[in-house]
């Protein structure tokens, strides 16, 4: 019987050499006359073991990792095809600890399926949620997706089944489900995962928001950078439509839905949700003053929900087994299951979904294993460029969107990046200014012209020009941002340079040289 | 890429670009990426065919090419590199790669080099955080940067 070997094609596995070992793997197979095949899955999420290359040996799945192309006949000669044992060999994948002791309910499949076969698909669950919502009324649906508790994953959480009330109540000549797949936070990688690993998710995620709403057309927004994405995401809806899973009769249902991918085109502000409507429309994509919300003028001013990829792929699974069973993961209001994107100076950095409620440091220390460097952890930035830099000793903060509010912090899309000793939490201060001044959509004084005099400030105070008066000032013009400012970029940029000077006040003192020179 | 491209020539193929996709919904940005694909930038003489096939005002579409990083309005090098210089990517060193990489390629960010083999760009994040520091050459990926990678980048452009 053949055997299948599975070589990742996810772009963090390629951007370590997954291209290279396929093709050695490939030759190997045909040079040794073995009877395999190759199959491109998704990423497993275990990124300092990629490129992971797998074996399927009676129904298990045996890993070896990292890869590298010289390794390959090594492992022939070990006898990769019916799971033998190298150094590199990591025994059965699903077995080991990071996975092990994961939640996967969205993340279920990325990495086991092929992410381009709907028979795959099909036999590991796809599409049972939206057969059963094709036989449900739209209201009923929206109900499911209600009580599960699932709260939007771009950031803003905002309750998702809400969210689509608005627009079933909302009435227009047409309707629209757009997918926020702009991804720009730094950190954050679980939407790319799922375009890449696991297409037809998303896809029926929001084919099931266009019936619960009544919308017949849908855009995903990929952002720029992730031409993989974009790639899979395309041919995906191709073969969804080849399929009738989208087009004039979803699954037979009578109802329509379609799905077009577009492209961004590197403005960070595009993830702003009104600014990335503006962009869908082909202006420039300045953010929008609300009211009136998307939800009832959005699109081409006609209701319109959007939302996150992972909001949108983890109602598949929410239909599929009950909005109970999802709601009875989690703590408080946070419910379900988060995909944890560990990223930054980190062992073992990756994608982790679980449960809300874990603590910041056992994420951190014991499931990231602490920094690559193997300094000490001195910051963790959670939430992106906007989120709050915490030190340990917060780290027993859950994670979980009121606790992380409460320390002035946020969860935003669930990225958290690792920093050791050496970094200068004043570098970092004036760096999210920089990237506001870059990105800013130019809408609203405080965000325009606040984060470049922020920069300025920030290197006062760096050259040890004033710093007292100077970080008054940087304290004051936070404060203008965080009030005055339309959006959330300029709103929250305060929260990483904030707390960067509350937590770390020791790096925005004055240098003692310069003093001593003066 | 041609960077000579006649005047006449790039109404032609703009006129036709616009015709293909003038039926999506919102066809403006596409319209502008498949422009850049054609010629390597957005022509300057691109931009009022658009604007008069799509019955918008110029600066309207100037307006729009301008907002957005993406688009460039002269060409670029042969090759574009560019460097993440978003957070996870300087919490692993992405910032001596950047002055690593700008010293050895003779440019800052946003520069071509003279014998036009290179333009060097920042970017905010490529979704490679879990093996920062990561870079794009051409559309393609690579994460955990190191020394090796920097000499094999800069080879790689000077080909
Ligand atoms: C500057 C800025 C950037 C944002 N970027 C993203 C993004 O990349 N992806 C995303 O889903 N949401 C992003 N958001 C949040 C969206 O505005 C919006 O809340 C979200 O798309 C709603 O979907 P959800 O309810 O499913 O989370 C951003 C917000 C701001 C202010
Ligand atoms: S806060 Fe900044 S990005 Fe947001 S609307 Fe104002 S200027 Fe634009
Ligand atoms: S921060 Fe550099 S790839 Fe994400």
């Amino acid at each position: 019987m053949s055997v299948t070997i599975y070589v990742p094609r996810d772009a963090a596995a390629l951007a370590l050499g997954a291209e290279k070992v396929a093709e050695a793997v490939t030759q190997e197979i045909a040079a040794r006359g073995i009877d395999a095949k190759i199959m491109r899955n998704g990423s497993r999420g275990m990124f300092w073991l990629e490129p992971l290359v797998e074996v399927e040996v009676s129904g298990k799945r045996i890993g070896y990792g990292p890869v590298k192309v010289k390794d390959v006949a090594a492992l022939f000669d070990a006898g990769l095809e019916s799971g033998g044992d190298h150094a590199l060999c990591l025994g059965e994948v699903e077995g080991l600890p990071f996975l092990k002791e994961q939640t996967r309910l969205t993340f279920a499949r990325c990495g086991v399926v092929d992410p381009l076969s709907l028979k795959d698909y099909e036999a590991h669950g796809g599409l049972a949620g939206l057969r059963r919502a094709a036989d449900m009324a739209p209201a009923d649906v929206v109900k499911e997706v209600t009580e599960s508790g699932l709260r939007g994953r771009g950031g803003a959480g905002f309750p998702t089944g809400i969210k689509w009330k608005t627009v079933l109540d909302a009435v227009g000549e047409r309707k629209y489900i757009v997918c926020n797949a702009d991804e720009g936070d730094s950190g954050t990688f679980a939407d790319r995962m799922i375009m890449e690993g696991d297409p037809f998710v998303l896809i029926e995620g929001m084919a099931i928001a266009g019936l619960a709403t009544g919308a017949t057309k849908g855009f995903i927004y990929i952002r720029s950078e992730y031409p993989h994405a974009i790639a899979t995401m395309t041919e995906a809806v191709e073969i969804a439509g080849g399929a009738g899973i989208l087009g004039a009769s979803v699954l037979s249902s009578g109802r329509a839905f379609d799905i077009e991918v577009r492209t961004g085109a590197g403005a960070y502000v595009c993830g702003e949700e009104t600014s990335l409507l503006n962009s869908l429309e082909g202006k420039r994509g300045v953010v929008r003053a609300k009211p009136p919300l998307p939800a009832h003028q959005g699109l081409f001013a006609c209701p319109t929900v959007i939302n996150n990829v992972i909001s949108l792929a983890s109602v598949p699974v929410i239909l599929e087994k009950g909005a109970v069973f999802y709601r009875d993961f989690g703590m408080g209001r946070s419910r379900g299951t988060i995909p944890l994107q560990i990223a930054g100076n980190v062992k073992h950095g990756g994608l982790y979904e679980t449960a809300f409620g874990l603590s910041l440091g056992d994420i951190v220390e014991r499931i990231g294993g602490g920094t690559a460097t193997g300094r000490p952890v001195k910051a963790v930035q959670v939430g992106g460029p906007l989120g709050a830099y915490f030190p340990r000793t917060l780290f027993d903060t859950p994670f979980d969107y009121e606790a992380f509010a409460a320390k002035d912090g946020l969860i935003g899309h669930a990225g958290i990046v690792i920093f050791d000793d050496t970094v200068d939490m004043l570098k970092q201060a004036r760096f999210a200014m920089e990237f506001c001044a870059v990105e800013s959509c130019g809408k609203c004084t405080p965000c325009r012209i606040g984060s470049t005099r922020g920069v300025e400030t920030a290197d006062k105070i760096a050259q040890g020009i004033e710093p007292e008066k100077n970080r008054a000032l940087l304290a004051d013009l936070c404060n203008t941002m965080k009030f005055g400012s339309l959006c959330a970029l300029g709103g929250f940029t305060p929260y990483p340079v904030t707390s960067a000077m509350t937590h770390f006040p020791d790096d925005f003192a004055p240098t003692p040289l310069i003093e001593a020179a003066e | 890429m041609n960077a000579h491209v006649a005047n006449g020539d790039i109404a032609e193929r703009t006129r036709a670009i616009v015709g293909a996709l003038r039926s999506l919904e919102g066809p403006l940005l596409p319209i502008l990426h498949e422009v850049q694909d054609e010629f390597g930038y957005v022509p300057h003489e691109a931009l009022p065919v658009i604007a008069s096939e799509l019955n918008l005002s110029r600066a309207e579409v100037h307006g729009v090419m301008t907002f957005y990083h993406d688009y460039r309005d002269h060409p670029a090098g042969r090759h574009v590199l560019k460097l993440c210089r978003a957070e996870a990517c300087q919490s692993m060193g992405g910032d001596a790669v950047a002055d690593r990489m700008k010293t050895l390629l003779g440019v800052d960010f946003h520069q071509t080099a003279l014998d036009g083999s290179v333009t060097l760009e920042p970017v905010y994040c490529l979704g490679l955080c879990a093996c920062a520091p990561a870079a794009m050459l051409d559309g393609e990926l690579y994460g955990r940067i190191d020394d090796q990678t920097i000499a094999d980048l800069v080879a790689e452009v000077r080909r």
